[in-house]
């Protein structure tokens, strides 16, 4: 079959999707395809101009299709030329460099550009804009921005939209001061109501920002170049540069001039073909469709699909029905979430609604006949997944309202991923749904990054990836392994975690270079050596054979590497109990060694910050402390609240239990980090239900023992293990659930993670109820290994190896 | 322009440990060299490429090293990044008749 020719003038997100969606429809047999691009690159992602300017990733991390991905599917693209005119009688586009390209098919995809309100004084004589003013929507706009901003005083963005508050973000990074002038009464009108809109100003305010709302810009000031801004109150601002940033202008005139119906956009109808022409069709931010265009980036790959399902004939009743626009944005590092409508339509409709505007909390839905209209949430996007997905499939809510805005009380009632819809979206950037995340695990793709790589879920914003390693590790999980690597336990020794103790018991592996030699034909993996040395050490307590280099630095001169390779101290305060002798001599210390900085932790101790790595040894000499082991994967501390002690209401002695525990367990090196509290009452001063074991006294001398809980990058309320009603017992248990979890856990797998894996019941069972008959030898392991313990911070008078603590050789010539 | 190198004599190979790395100053230049578990020596820029972190510091496996600060990857022998946007520059190094440790700079 003759194949026929498909032009696409514009090269950007919408039309190299499309043109994506048609390749994988087969399109590359049925059609040569040409592009033309205005812009003299390959296709790169719009949405991370915002982190190119703000300098959190580099030009060349946003390419979604480089240059080289055109050759290799057979694709001319005219890169930097722009389309001049359609000719739809004879059927070919035009470029403005003389190139003529015939086609049988068309897709305009030419996007839209920066909208630019009437002001006068924009540009010079010569009609080009002045020195100083830019707009906001190109790779180029981003490189001349940036080059402009360096050693400027002030900045101005007109628009407090989604892309002004990014730009002024951006700004920022290069030193100036950012004004954001806006028309409306409240930021992000779009998106947000009043009150919304004014709690986002606040935390804006917080950045340095500066805002003015009700602010009408008339004219740009400045003879030769920008020098400030004149408003319709008669006001003026001086800056020295101004982005517009205030909406944006479909590019539809060339579908104008060629006689296609262009109202705000191209007008198309269900199938993303022009209303006119049934050879032409339009996808993006240059179309419109049932009245409305689009300006994210979701709406547009539903189109593509559509258009490659129609132009392709792979499936004629494929249909575009209109997007529900529900997005997670982050403006400025803060987080939100909008849903449709951010105003009730009408009187039928129900607000639930939560504002706490000292945090920057605001949480509004808009609910009618029991489903989701619209909604707000800002600050806190807990529920935004759920919410999203009820909102997409009109679903009903359950009746408790209030459970829609907060997780409440105990395990939070997450929607189960196999609960969810295999259409529920998971990557809102690209629009991945669940289904098609499974779909590729199915087909071969077992690691998150496989996955991430083959579906682009993840690549936009990035807030999805937890979600989508999640539902990657569910969906390898319980089946026919074709791709174990996921399940080793360290990436460069390819055996899960029983398999590699099996292995290490019975060939007597005691060391990381000895495991490399054994199991993983001798190739070393740098990255795998901390991970096997901290298991080793597990399965050989006392006999393992200790290499530094498989230690990672903290490890090696026991104390946390900082940003400028200083090193931070935290000496042991046990149950956060100290002397003002211990004050005093870590006070001469800290000004011996003039540590820049003395700071409360927030576990119970004290850091000395900002340490030279030479001066380690020296500093743990006149401190005559034991490591606190701030900077190790091991048990790190054990908070405590004053209890009986001195408390009115202690009903139970949290210090000594405390106190008791780190002896206990001092340095007992883990999968991850281990940080235990008690609590003398229910009051629970000490957080020791969020930790990853907590034990809180109740009345009747008895103590509640938590396990699993968390309050750091996850937030989970720890599960009830056990009650007892000795000391000995709160350590005898806590003791035995830890070992189980050194022997079980994987690599870096926090409590949190490893109970909710397990399950609490079964954890219990094994702890508590012995149905495995492993009691014993948990605690005799757990006690083999804490005899093991030897305070590291003995070698500084007798370091472990050549150098340990030089942070730089002298010549010796 | 022509380079024109120098060899320096920095210390005794034994001042490394086996799979670590070490600063030292060379001449102008702050160097890290590295001794790998085989026994090769390698020679490459002291700060990493991305925020400075002390290379010196990092995780070696093979010729793989990774920076302790943000876990940027390069691969010693060519100084290549294997992670990240920029490689490392590399020197020559040797051990000498009597065990000292050689770099050209
Ligand atoms: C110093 C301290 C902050 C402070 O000024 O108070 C701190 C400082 C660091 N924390 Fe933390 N965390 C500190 C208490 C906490 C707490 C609160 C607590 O321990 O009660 C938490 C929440 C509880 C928890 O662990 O979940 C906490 C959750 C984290 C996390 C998130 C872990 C997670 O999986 O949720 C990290 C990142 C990680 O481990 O990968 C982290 C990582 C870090 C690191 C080690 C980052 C790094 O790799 O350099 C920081 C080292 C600073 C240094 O050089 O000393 N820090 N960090 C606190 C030291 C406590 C201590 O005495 O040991
Ligand atoms: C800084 C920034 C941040 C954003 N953040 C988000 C976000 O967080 N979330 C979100 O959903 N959306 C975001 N957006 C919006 C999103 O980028 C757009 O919705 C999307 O890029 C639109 O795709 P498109 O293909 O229709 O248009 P474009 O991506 O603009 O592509 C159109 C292309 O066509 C070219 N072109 C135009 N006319 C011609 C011609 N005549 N001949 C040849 N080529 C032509 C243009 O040069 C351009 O390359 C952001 C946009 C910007 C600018
Ligand atoms: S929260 Fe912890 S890890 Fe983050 S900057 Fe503070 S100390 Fe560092
Ligand atoms: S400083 Fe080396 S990776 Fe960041």
């Amino acid at each position: 079959m003759q194949k026929q020719n498909l032009v696409v003038i514009g090269n950007g997100m919408a039309g190299a999707r499309a043109v994506e969606e048609i390749l994988a429809r087969g399109g590359a047999e049925q059609f040569e395809i040409c592009m033309f691009g205005d812009e003299p690159y390959g296709n790169y992602n719009r949405i991370l101009l915002s982190n190119v300017l703000n300098g959190s990733q580099s030009e060349s991390e946003i390419y979604l299709n480089p240059l080289d991905w055109y050759r290799e599917n057979g694709i001319t693209l005219h890169a930097g030329v722009q389309a001049d005119s359609i000719l739809r009688k004879s059927k070919c586009v035009l470029g403005c460099d003389g190139t003529i390209e015939a086609y049988d098919k068309l897709i305009v995809a030419t996007g839209s550009r920066s909208h630019i309100p009437p002001i006068s004084g924009l540009t010079l004589e010569n009609r080009q804009y002045k020195p100083g003013l830019f707009v906001f929507r190109t790779l180029e706009d981003c490189r001349e921005i940036a080059e402009y901003a360096r050693e400027r005083g002030r900045a101005a963005v007109i628009g407090g939209g989604l892309l002004g508050l990014e730009a002024a973000r951006g700004l920022q990074n290069f030193g100036v001061a950012v004004d954001v002038i806006h028309l409306g009464p409240h930021l992000m009108g779009q998106q947000l109501d009043a009150p919304a809109g004014a709690i986002l100003k606040a935390s804006i305010e917080k950045l340095g920002i500066g805002i003015h709302l009700s602010r009408n810009t008339t004219a740009v000031l400045g003879e030769d170049r920008v020098t400030g801004l004149a408003f319709d109150d008669g006001t003026t601002l001086a800056y020295d540069m101004v982005v517009i940033a205030t909406g944006i202008t479909p590019n539809a005139e060339i579908a104008k001039r060629c006689g296609l119906k262009v109202e705000r956009a191209i007008v198309v109808d269900d199938h993303m073909r022009s209303v006119d022409d049934p050879d032409v069709y339009a996808v993006g931010e240059c179309a419109q469709h049932d009245g409305r265009v689009y300006g994210l980036v979701s709406p547009l790959w539903e189109q593509a699909k559509v258009l490659a399902d129609q132009i392709t004939g792979r499936n004629p009743g494929a249909e575009y029905h209109g997007s529900k626009i529900a997005t997670k944005l982050k403006v400025m590092g803060i987080e939100m979430a909008s849903l449709g409508v951010p105003e009730p339509q009408d009187e039928r409709d129900e607000i639930v609604q939560f504002t706490e505007p000292k945090k920057g909390t605001y949480k509004k839905l808009i609910i009618r006949d029991g489903r989701l209209t619209g909604g707000i949430l800002l600050g806190d996007i807990g529920k935004a997944a759920y919410l999203m997905q009820a909102f997409d499939r009109g679903t009903p809510l359950p009746e408790d309202r209030l459970a829609l805005l907060f997780d409440i009380g105990a395990p939070a009632k997450k929607l189960s991923l196999e609960d969810m819809a295999a259409d529920a979206q998971i990557c809102n950037c690209n629009g991945v749904s669940k289904g098609a995340i499974v779909g590729c695990v199915k087909s071969g793709k077992r690691s998150p990054k496989a996955v991430m790589d083959a579906t682009r879920a993840g690549t936009g914003c990035g807030s999805c990836k937890s979600a989508i390693t999640e539902l990657v590790e569910w969906a390898c999980g319980g089946e026919v392994e074709e791709d174990p690597s996921v399940h080793y336990y360290v990436p460069g020794v390819p055996l899960t975690k029983p398999e590699l103790i099996r292995a290490c018991r019975e060939q007597n592996l005691k060391s990381v270079s000895a495991v490399f030699e054994a199991l993983a034909g001798g190739i070393e993996d740098a990255a795998s050596k901390p991970g096997l040395a901290s298991l080793l050490n597990t399965i050989w307590p006392g006999e393992y054979e200790d290499q530094r280099d498989a230690r990672f630095i903290n490890d090696r001169v026991h104390a946390n590497i900082q940003k400028d390779g200083t090193f931070s101290v935290i000496p042991q305060i046990p149950g956060g109990v100290t002397s003002p002798a211990q004050l005093r001599r870590i006070a001469d210390t800290a000004e011996k060694y003039q540590v820049p900085m003395v700071k409360l932790t927030g576990g119970q101790r004290i850091d000395l910050l900002g340490v030279k790595k030479e001066d380690l040894p020296k500093m743990w000499r006149d401190l005559d402390m034991p490591s606190g082991y701030a900077y190790a994967k091991r048990y790190r501390t054990c908070k405590s609240c004053v209890g009986t002690e001195f408390c009115r209401f202690g009903v139970g002695d949290s210090t000594s239990l405390a106190i008791k525990i780190e002896r206990e367990l001092q340095g007992l090196d883990s999968p991850a980090k281990l940080k235990l509290a008690t609590a003398g009452c229910p009051r629970n001063c000490s957080e020791a239900m969020v930790k990853d074991a907590g034990a809180v006294a109740v009345e009747g001398g008895k103590w509640e023992i938590y396990v699993g809980g968390a309050a750091g990058a996850h937030v989970r309320k720890g599960d009830l293990l056990c009650v007892v009603d000795s000391h000995e017992a709160v350590i005898q248990y806590i003791g035995r659930f830890i070992q189980y979890y050194r022997e079980n856990a994987k690599y870096l797998e926090r409590t949190y993670g490893f109970v909710q894996r397990i399950g609490i019941e079964k954890i219990r069972a094994v702890v508590v109820e012995d149905s495995e008959g492993i009691a014993a030898r948990l605690d005799e392991e757990l006690l083999k290994a804490s005899a093991a313990y030897r305070d590291p911070w003995k070698e500084a008078f007798l370091p472990a190896t050549p150098n340990q603590f030089a942070s730089l050789l002298p010549v010796i010539q | 322009m022509t380079d024109t190198t120098t060899e320096i004599m920095v210390g005794p190979v034994d001042e490394i440990p086996l799979g670590e790395g070490r600063t030292f100053v060379v001449g102008d230049e702050r160097v890290a060299v590295f001794r790998t578990r085989s026994g090769q020596l390698f020679a490459v820029q002291a700060e990493c490429p991305h925020k400075r972190g002390p290379l010196a510091d990092g995780l070696l496996g093979g010729t793989m090293l990774i920076c302790p600060l943000h876990s940027w990857k390069f691969d010693l022998r060519s100084g290549d990044a294997l992670m990240g946007d920029c490689g490392l520059r590399t020197y020559a190094v040797r051990v000498d008749e009597s065990g000292q440790i050689v770099v050209s700079v």
